[in-house]
């Protein structure tokens, strides 16, 4: 029972992590609106980074950015001093591709509303049924 | 449907918890993550390439490419939307509306009449207007000059502190959004046009892929920014230094360009007419 | 960090996420999706990842959030489900 405790308390934030994917994930199959399924994307794009940045933390390091660089040159970096940098630059190319995605897909909302003058799924599929 | 999706949905959470019970704990120094080419990053960048801030070396260095091809994600996805939305073709508005303004009333015009000429009595409002508010026009004008300043302050100081060219790119595109917003999208599009917008964002990834073809030229690998120190004349470390603040400009400009792009061609569905 | 502060700040994120998702109102949701990243950005500052921060605070509680309102204000406002 206390190693079943333990077990959870240990993995816990992964867990939560994954709830919120879940919740991303939900939403866009379930949801019938368009604009809701864009929302569930991005919330699913943003749970994937926040994951992926939790595998770079370390206990009792600092932010990755050397202070007084130029001034003491002598002293020596060690690595465990400071938190994994390479999630960090990673999840920046993926924010940047979120917000690329968002920007299309809206333009094709658009695009499907000035056509169809609706924007929920099941009305686009009866009128596309009736042409 | 929904049954399906929570069916969906618990299935993947299941196989997914099931998974987490193999990872590390959470901030261990040992784990597989920070152990093979971490390390060297962290402690090899200020002797290498001599700039603090390990995550902007990383990202615009060492790991150029991934970088130069951001760009070019962001430069499509700004010519995705032009192709979507935009319409070319002028089409004649329904109704226009003007207003006098030393009086306040609004004329409406209908199709075909001629509208009165821009001059300083008469504006044009939208038709889905809001009223023009002069306190949020004042304090959007004392904003956007000094947001401008910190995102050209972002931008160059990416080395030392939190930053970069991508933030200080949407910084700047937001401070101009802003501008459009609280004034009209007419009078920023006189400021900033279409055409210069989209100048902007070949400019950007022509200076990012520029960089590593002047490489190339001058002897070295591409994207090697050492071989640029001929230029310079200092020694390749600073050189390199000196390289990854060119891209980042180069990164600057592109994304600012494509989200002032996306928001003229999203609030005006394409007509560049009339807009939030 | 303090880990009442994290615990606090996750309970957050999950309430604006389930929010943004459930609200009727499509301007709502995007207010509420602009709250989403922020409350992100603050989780990501707390891990110590402060360039992600920084970027995401520009763009998810700034850039999107405005494509967002935009893109609702040129289709409908209302929605059922």
């Amino acid at each position: 029972m206390n190693e079943l405790i333990s077990i959870i308390m240990s993995k816990l934030n992964y867990w939560v992590y994954i709830v919120l994917m879940m919740i991303g994930l939900y939403a866009m199959i379930a949801k019938k609106n368009l604009v809701k399924k864009i929302i569930g994307m991005n919330i699913l794009q943003t749970a994937v980074i926040l994951f992926f940045i939790s595998l770079g933390a370390k206990t009792k390091a600092t932010i990755p950015i050397i202070m007084h660089g130029h001034a003491a040159e002598s002293h020596a970096i060690r690595a465990t001093d400071f938190i994994n940098p390479l999630p960090h630059v990673l999840m920046l190319t993926a924010i940047v591709v979120a917000v690329a995605t968002l920007g299309v897909a809206l333009a094709l909302v658009i695009k499907v509303f000035q056509k169809y003058h609706t924007l929920e799924e099941d009305e686009i599929l009866a009128q596309l049924k009736d042409e | 449907m929904k049954t399906l999706a929570i069916v969906i949905v618990l299935l993947f959470g299941g196989l997914l918890i099931y998974c987490t019970l193999d990872f590390p704990i959470w901030g261990d120094p040992l784990a597989p993550a920070s152990m093979h080419v971490s390390p060297r990053y962290i402690e090899r960048t200020m002797e290498e390439t001599s700039v603090p801030n390990i995550v902007t070396a990383v990202l615009a260095d060492y790991r150029g490419y991934d970088t130069m091809f951001e760009t070019i994600v962001i430069f499509s996805a700004g010519v995705a939307c032009l192709f979507l939305l935009r319409i070319f073709k002028r089409i004649e508005p329904e109704r226009q509306l003007y207003r006098h303004i030393p009086t306040g009333i609004t004329l409406r015009i209908a199709k075909g009449a001629e509208p009165p000429r821009e001059s300083r009595e008469f504006e044009r409002i939208d038709l889905m207007w809001v009223p023009y508010d002069l306190i949020v026009k004042t304090s959007a004008r004392l904003i956007v000059p000094f947001s401008q300043i910190f995102a050209l302050y972002v931008i160059a100081h990416g080395h030392h502190s939190p930053g970069g060219g991508f933030q200080g790119g949407v910084i700047l595109g937001a401070s101009i959004i802003l501008f459009a917003i609280s004034h009209n999208l007419r009078s920023s599009f006189a400021r900033i046009s279409e055409k210069l917008a989209v100048l902007l964002c070949g400019l950007g990834v022509f200076i990012y892929a520029g960089t590593g073809a002047l490489s190339i030229f001058l002897g070295s690998n591409y994207l090697d920014y050492g071989a640029l120190s001929q230029i310079f004349g200092v020694d390749p470390i600073t050189a390199r230094s000196h390289g990854i603040l060119i891209v980042e400009i180069g990164v600057g400009i592109c994304v600012m360009a494509v989200m002032v792009h996306l928001y003229y061609n999203l609030a005006s569905a394409g007509r560049h007419d009339e807009g939030l | 960090m303090i880990w009442q502060i994290e615990l606090v700040v996750l309970l957050m994120v999950i309430i604006c996420g389930i929010g943004a998702i459930t609200v009727k109102d499509l301007l709502g949701a995007a207010i509420l999706f602009g709250a989403y990243s922020f409350m992100m950005c603050l989780l990501w500052a707390i891990m110590g990842a402060v360039d992600v921060a920084f970027t995401e605070a520009s763009v998810g509680a700034g850039v999107s959030t405005v494509l967002f309102v935009a893109a609702v204000f040129r289709t409908s406002r209302r929605t059922k489900d």
